[in-house]
């Protein structure tokens, strides 16, 4: 079995098609079943009421916005390292989604803060880091597509989002070292202090977030290999081409 | 009997031979064209001086204030010195002569980051006292803002250089640049500013100390290599 099959463009692209829809479909079922949990079956919450129903798109997509960016990172570090072209493409594609779970993330954190700490936004150590990566996201987008050259364009941005990796620890640990206005994480590897319907529905929304984020980079990052490869002759082979 | 190893003749480089011949030269550019560095400074004094007339110039406002002005001010005055450091290089082809040295990318990039440092972040660290004392900082409070400014500003020079060497030929230019380096200085500006900000209010200024030399220490390790890596990615 040759593990590099799928490490060309040409063969990834077919593959990425493929794969795609069941991401989908997969992340759709379980957020139906994890809303369903969380909106319908969770008890209110004893302190916050209603409100902590936010938790179900809140505290999956911060989870995602760091887990993207490590992926994201680890894509750019064999980018910088062994030069291939489908790891760059692969972090191109990535950064949009991750974008867009830290601006939910953020977003959905001020609708939350309004009610239970009563402000949208504080200073506080978590949210100021947390928009910290916004903007790394956004600056490794820009950098990526500032220059004539793709590639040139791959590598710079692969070495901005390696430097910005730094900032996940402290997003991370920021609620510990700091301990300002953001909560403590209720949920750690050696147990919680939810309640299991909560946590199960936190959990489940988690997974469905992190399909839509691979569905969503897949479908990207088929854009990304045509536009690339526009001039290939494969490409122009393409039924979809024609 | 192995024959004698032959005397190697072609240029063999270091990175202290690259460092110090880059410093030399860019410190003898910038000291031959003097209105660089003291633009960034007359820069760092007008941001500091436009605070109370927009704001007032109530003695305890400023007093209150001043620490997180000063820092802001020396940040976004070393952030426009940032396009110096590679842009006449790359454009008039130096840049791409320095990769063609013997001298390792780290070692001389790093001189040129150094040179730049005692160019723009010195002079800012020397003139910042006399700006609390327009503040009307205490004593204790300006040399903790002094010695905040001169163990973080470093760091925004290293950083800045690897993001201006990453923003070298790139469409957008210094909002390009202003969108990769702002966001990396926020925590060197935490915890500069939070130095000072302690003295003033009577606590520690140590913890924030200690974090702003971590984070230098940090930046000297990792940093050059990352500019050096930027450059070459530029030349390439």
């Amino acid at each position: 079995m040759n593990w590099f099959y799928f490490s060309s463009p040409t063969t990834f692209y077919g593959l990425a098609g493929r794969l795609a829809p069941w991401f989908f479909i997969l992340a759709a079922a379980l957020a139906v079943w994890g809303l369903y949990l969380g909106l319908l079956v969770a008890p209110t919450d004893a302190q916050q009421g209603e409100v902590y129903r936010v938790i179900f798109i809140h505290v999956p997509t911060a989870w995602m916005s760091m887990f993207l960016y490590f992926i994201m990172a680890c894509y750019c570090g064999l980018t910088l390292v062994f030069n291939t072209r489908l790891s760059a493409m692969m972090a191109r594609a990535i950064a949009p989604t991750g974008a867009m779970m830290t601006f939910i993330a953020l977003w959905t954190g001020a609708f939350w803060g309004r009610p239970t700490w009563g402000t949208y936004w504080v200073w506080d150590a978590r949210l100021t880091s947390e928009l910290v990566l916004l903007f790394l996201y956004f600056g490794y987008m820009a950098l990526a597509n500032a220059f004539e050259d793709p590639r040139r364009g791959d590598r710079a941005a692969a070495l901005l989002a390696l430097i910005g990796v730094v900032n996940l620890p402290i997003i991370y640990f920021s609620v510990q070292w700091w301990n300002t206005l953001h909560q403590g994480s209720s949920v750690s590897f050696k147990g919680t202090s939810m309640h299991v319907t909560m946590l199960t529905g936190m959990l489940v929304m988690s997974a469905s977030a992190w399909m839509y984020a691979i569905g969503a980079s897949l479908v990207r990052v088929r854009s990304v290999i045509l536009e690339r490869e526009r001039r290939a002759q494969w490409v122009r082979n393409l039924p979809e081409a024609a | 009997m192995s024959a004698p190893t032959p005397k190697r003749h072609q240029a063999s480089g270091s990175f202290s031979g690259g460092f110090s011949w880059a410093m030399a030269r860019d410190l003898r550019l910038a000291w031959r064209h003097p209105d660089e560095a003291v633009l960034t400074v007359a820069f760092f004094a007008l941001v500091a001086s436009l605070f109370p007339l927009g704001i007032g110039a109530e003695p305890q406002l400023l007093a209150r204030i001043g620490p997180g002005v000063i820092w802001v001010g020396a940040l976004l005055a070393a952030f426009l010195a940032l396009p110096g450091l590679f842009a006449a290089d790359y454009a008039d082809g130096s840049l791409e002569q320095m990769t063609l040295s013997p001298h390792p990318a780290l070692g001389w990039a790093a001189g040129k980051v150094a040179a730049h440092w005692i160019v723009s972040g010195l002079p800012l660290t020397l003139l910042s006292p006399l700006i609390g004392l327009q503040y009307g900082l205490a004593p204790d409070t300006l040399g903790v803002q002094a010695l905040s400014l001169l163990i973080g500003t470093p760091v925004l020079s290293l950083l800045g250089g690897a993001c201006a060497a990453l923003a070298l030929g790139a469409r957008g230019g210094g909002m390009l640049l202003a969108l990769l380096a702002l966001p990396l200085f926020v925590p060197v500006l935490i915890f500069g500013a939070g130095a000072a900000e302690a003295q003033a209010t009577g606590l520690s200024a140590a913890p924030h100390l200690s974090l702003l030399g971590a984070a230098l220490i940090a930046a000297l390790v990792g940093l050059p290599v990352a500019v050096g890596a930027a450059v070459r990615i530029a030349v390439d």
